[in-house]
């Protein structure tokens, strides 16, 4: 499904104290896009992202939806930590946003195990939070957003915390399941190679005021070997480029 | 100078034989310097008059039991309610707030004897006065564990559409469970000692069967041993609701 899904025009956000996050942002997000969201830290990224989702609204501008404006559960959110509840198994976390639109535990069971299979978490159903390694937790908050088929993902430095290691396997999963499952999403991150190795559109933002710097295209397939892919760290460097300016100022 | 080496545990008997030497220094002290048993009893003496009337004893150590067990559950469900209520409404919190600081400010020995004389039936007056004690700490601690309720997990169920009783079900409750816990030992203990000062208070006006009235009737008559034997009892039970209510804490919270 193709086509225009959402767009952003103009949008500004001031918060109280008088701290202008976001100032002009422009963005078209297409049905099926892979977008980061890149740059330093306090250039409104997640308050961007928390726009999007209607947590938050904007002082000024407009966020239009092409197709029906989402329905509650249609928006995947993936927070920079794991956020489950820590007193539920896995299954019953990766439920919860069924269970909260009226499906009972027998009949989102199917759903549920397949989500966990598609993150490679296949019987840890009954395992609690804190049994599980922090990128296993992660692949759970993952399963979570998925489960309920979201038109938009929305994903905040959801693997900021992971080491190295865990952060590639995630990554690489999160990128196969964009692929096979082919639902639009929107990362935000401060790793120039995090951007440069998930996303189809890496979009610059820069500090003070939270604006929208440039957009590089990424025409490297979307396989781990692109990771390794000479063409990959050329992208890179590319990013880096034109992340200067903003980081001088 | 001798530190403790890493990796070797203390043995698990270290506090009883403390205690037991305790025990034996007082009992020696007593002896040796020939103190009568109405100014202090040695641990001999006090477990004598335990035994000679173990059943009074332990009977009147079930009824303060009770009123503590009563005045607990009654804290809890009460600072449970209200603490919700006050996460549930700013209005509510503002309303609520001052007047539960009021309540555990005032010195229960103070209001104690209104009580007593404003409800008739002695049982439910001695429950009252201890739960006005026992109240605030499950209170306050589960109004903070209400509140602390992380933001994100917040913003999730409102991205998928949670009303504020599914908010409060299956997050806010949850998630305050641990403070609820914590504040519930606290006053596990508060409220064997409302019981106790309400006791005291009522006299042999009250209920007068309770450890408390045993204290005093024994105070009265001298019998200090009696008086010894009934405040072990009072330790002892406290000991016993704490590390019982640590247990629950520990198994409620085991898989967290």
């Amino acid at each position: 499904m193709a086509g225009p899904l959402l767009g952003l025009h103009g949008i500004a956000r001031r918060f109280p104290g008088g701290v202008e996050a976001l100032r002009g942002i422009d963005l078209a997000v297409q049905a099926g896009d892979f977008i980061a969201l890149l740059g330093p830290s306090g250039c409104g990224k997640s308050t961007l992202l928390r726009l999007i989702a209607g947590l938050d609204r904007p002082d000024a501008g407009s966020i239009t939806w092409h197709q029906a404006a989402p329905a509650p559960g249609e928006i995947g959110f993936v927070f920079q930590d794991a956020t489950l509840l820590p007193w539920a198994s896995a299954a019953d976390n990766v439920w919860l946003p069924l269970r909260l639109r009226g499906i009972g535990r027998e009949a989102a069971r199917h759903d549920v195990a397949a989500a966990l299979a598609r993150v490679g978490l296949a019987g840890f159903e009954h395992a609690r939070p804190a049994q599980l390694s922090g990128g296993m937790r992660m692949r759970v908050s993952l399963a979570r957003a998925l489960v309920g088929r979201p038109r938009l993902l929305l994903m905040d430095e959801p693997f900021a915390a992971l080491d190295e290691f865990t952060r590639h396997g995630v990554q690489e999963d999160l990128l196969r399941l964009w692929t096979q499952i082919g639902c639009t999403v929107l990362f935000v991150t401060h790793s120039i190679y995090e951007a440069a190795f998930l996303a189809r559109r890496i979009v610059l933002m820069s500090p003070r005021p939270g604006r929208i710097s440039g957009e590089i295209a990424n025409d490297l397939p979307p396989l781990p070997s692109s990771r390794t892919d000479p063409r990959h760290g050329e992208l890179v460097a590319r990013i880096t480029a034109a992340l200067r300016p903003a980081l001088a100022a | 100078m001798s530190n403790p080496v890493p990796g070797r545990t203390v043995p698990g008997w270290a506090p009883w034989g403390f205690a037991l030497l305790a025990l034996a220094i007082w009992e020696g002290l007593v002896r040796a310097l020939g103190v009568p048993v109405f100014i202090l009893p040695g641990p001999v003496a006090i477990i004598a008059a335990f035994l000679a009337d173990p059943l009074g004893l332990a009977q009147a150590l079930a009824s303060t039991l009770a009123v503590t067990a009563a005045a607990l559950a009654a804290a809890a469900a009460l600072g449970t309610a209200l603490a919700a209520l006050m996460a549930a409404s700013p209005w509510a919190r503002a309303a609520i707030q001052p007047w539960a600081v009021v309540l555990q400010v005032t010195p229960i020995v103070a209001i104690a004897p209104l009580i007593i004389i404003w409800i008739d039936q002695p049982f439910a007056s001695l429950v009252v006065c201890a739960t006005i004690v026992a109240f605030f700490p499950v209170f306050s601690a589960t109004a903070a564990g209400l509140a602390a309720t992380p933001r994100d997990l917040r913003d999730l169920f409102a991205l998928n559409g949670a009303g504020a009783w599914d908010e409060l079900v299956l997050l806010r409750l949850p998630a305050a469970l641990p403070f609820f816990l914590s504040g519930l030992r606290i006053s596990g203990g508060l409220a064997l000692v409302g019981a106790v000062v309400a006791e005291f208070v009522a006299g042999s006006g009250g209920f007068a069967s309770g450890l408390a009235y045993r204290i005093l009737e024994a105070g009265y008559r001298l019998q200090i041993p009696r008086m010894f034997a009934a405040l072990v009892l009072l330790s002892l039970a406290g000991l016993a609701i704490n590390a019982g209510l640590g247990w629950v804490e520990r198994r409620a919270l085991a898989d967290r």
